[in-house]
């Protein structure tokens, strides 16, 4: 099992969810989260005060997969995210070591889907 | 001679109507776009009310109302800097309040006019771009329109056009606008079907809120007295809101199986535009046929008619305001009764088809010369400073790339 984190452009999430949804991936978690990496923010001025390269929003999402769905998801996150422009985000694969199904206790792979 | 209850019934409208641009005009539209571009809708919704003010008294005012220049087609810069403009009445407008009392009035016509186009390029216009393309646009289309339907000597008055408060100089221009102007920017980055969530609709309801409320000064202050039209045109407007609201909660209730708030909100404002030119001439009766109408005709435009073709009208200036402002005035020609408003006219209904063609004519004509003009325009100003932020920009948000500034924060 792994737990694959995506950070991704917020305006890029329809696409990125409608291609997951197309190889059945269907569970995900999504969060707002701030941001910076090659691409720097924006300067930002209130009332004279300057602040530089403020952290642009993105959006992350956390997909709990098992193997044999770890690289179509991958594919499946770029396809959607990719622009090719700095600022298209980063996907970490982590190794998962459980999944509980809250509802009825089941374990492991079969909780994953 | 100056009557003190029209002078002040027709400040206060003045101040109703500068609310209906900010904060009515802004909030309604800043709900509607999503978050990183909420500040750029406010700016641009008040920094037009500081620039077109300018422009209305240095020379804008003059320009639609000034001394006719010969042929009814615009102004003349007799009266530019408030020249010939003071605490006396003008008969030619309002005989019984203060000249000075009637141009500020207009100054605030002549500031949410261009700013209900904002509703159609929200979201990817430059900010230099937007306040150059103002106030051209306040210069070569408001003020001659203004001209041709309300100032002494205009053609359109000549020829017995009826417009109340403003249904094709106000509304149709900016409506009309707006469709030229979505055409030439193109579709907002990612723009599909359904269309991008509003992303605040408690301000958008504010908004309507106030406009509603702004309303009563457009359109009764427009009798530029506190007299029985005014009163009559109160009601009618009030009448045609609550029908058009009531009317669109409706037709979604049943196309899509719930009434939204957002529905009702933009079936008032439809109702609001289209009762405009027709507000002093109707009966209260009549003027809830008029705004099922409106409702049922900017539900068409905008979720039948835009759906299938796909222009990127953001917040819909052309479906309400468009289709409102020239189904109204077309409604003059077919409701208006001399029973109402002695100095009107019969319309069809009325057993006078006179008039509904002169009303067809002039919304044809003043379409026609809006939408060229706003295509000059349009290519002028693209030609100069452009039109449309980079698609990076467009990305981030105009808050952050144009006005360099966050509505919300995430963490604090």
């Amino acid at each position: 099992m792994k737990l694959i984190v995506a950070i991704i452009q917020p305006h890029r999430l329809n696409e990125v969810k409608t291609a997951l949804e197309a190889i059945e991936v269907n569970l995900m978690t999504v969060t707002e989260v701030l941001g910076q990496g090659r691409q720097k923010g924006v300067t930002e001025v209130y009332r004279g005060a300057k602040e530089a390269g403020g952290l642009l929003k993105k959006v992350r999402l956390d997909i709990a997969v098992n193997e044999n769905f770890v690289e179509p998801t991958i594919t499946a996150i770029t396809a959607g995210a990719h622009t090719g422009e700095v600022g298209d985000g980063k996907i970490f694969v982590l190794d998962l070591a459980e999944c509980i199904r809250i509802s009825n206790g089941e374990r492991g792979g079969k909780a994953i889907g | 001679m100056i009557n003190s209850g029209d002078t002040a019934w027709v400040l206060i409208s003045t101040v109703l109507v500068f609310a209906m641009t900010i904060p009515g005009l802004a909030f309604f539209y800043g709900g509607l776009v999503r978050r990183k571009n909420v500040l750029s809708i406010l700016m641009q919704c008040f920094i037009i009310m500081c620039v077109i003010s300018l422009q209305w008294v240095l020379f804008g005012y003059s320009l639609a109302f000034g001394p006719d220049t010969g042929w009814g087609i615009i102004g003349s810069l007799k009266w530019a800097g408030l020249n010939f403009v003071g605490s006396q009445p003008n008969p030619d407008y309002a005989a019984t309040i203060p000249h000075f009392v009637f141009m500020i009035f207009q100054c605030m016509f002549a500031v949410i006019t261009p700013a209900l186009i904002i509703g159609a390029f929200a979201e990817r216009m430059k900010f230099s771009a937007f306040l150059i393309f103002s106030v051209l646009w306040a210069t070569f289309v408001y003020s001659p329109l203004a001209h041709w339907v309300w100032g002494a000597g205009g053609w359109m008055k000549s020829l017995g056009v009826m417009d109340f408060a403003g249904g094709i100089v106000v509304h149709a221009s900016s409506g009309v606008s707006a469709l030229v102007m979505c055409l030439l920017l193109g579709r907002r980055v990612g723009y599909q079907h359904p269309p991008f969530r509003p992303h605040n609709l408690p301000f958008t309801v504010l908004g309507a809120g106030l406009l509603w409320f702004g309303w009563f000064g457009f359109n009764a202050g427009s009798a530029l007295a506190a007299d029985g039209i005014a009163a009559n045109a109160f009601i009618t407007t009030h009448v045609a809101a609550a029908v058009a609201g009531l009317t669109w909660a409706l037709i979604e209730w049943q196309q899509n199986g719930a009434p939204t708030i957002l529905g009702a909100c933009t079936g008032a404002v439809a109702g609001l535009a289209t009762i405009t030119p027709v507000c002093g001439f109707v009966n209260p009766i009549n003027a809830i046929f008029i705004g099922i109408l409106a409702s049922v005709f900017c539900y068409i435009a905008i979720a039948v008619i835009k759906t299938k073709l796909r222009y990127d009208d953001a917040l819909d200036a052309f479906g309400v305001h468009g289709v409102g402002g020239i189904w109204g005035t077309i409604a003059v020609g077919l409701f208006a009764e001399k029973a109402v408003n002695a100095a009107g006219a019969n319309g069809l209904f009325f057993g006078d088809a006179h008039q509904f063609l002169v009303q067809l004519m002039m919304v044809a004509v003043a379409s026609v010369f809006v939408a060229v003009m706003t295509w000059i325009l349009f290519k002028f100003v693209d030609a100069v400073v452009g039109m449309r932020v980079e698609e990076r920009q467009e990305v981030i948000g105009l808050d952050l790339t144009q006005q360099s500034e966050a509505a919300y924060t995430v963490i604090e």
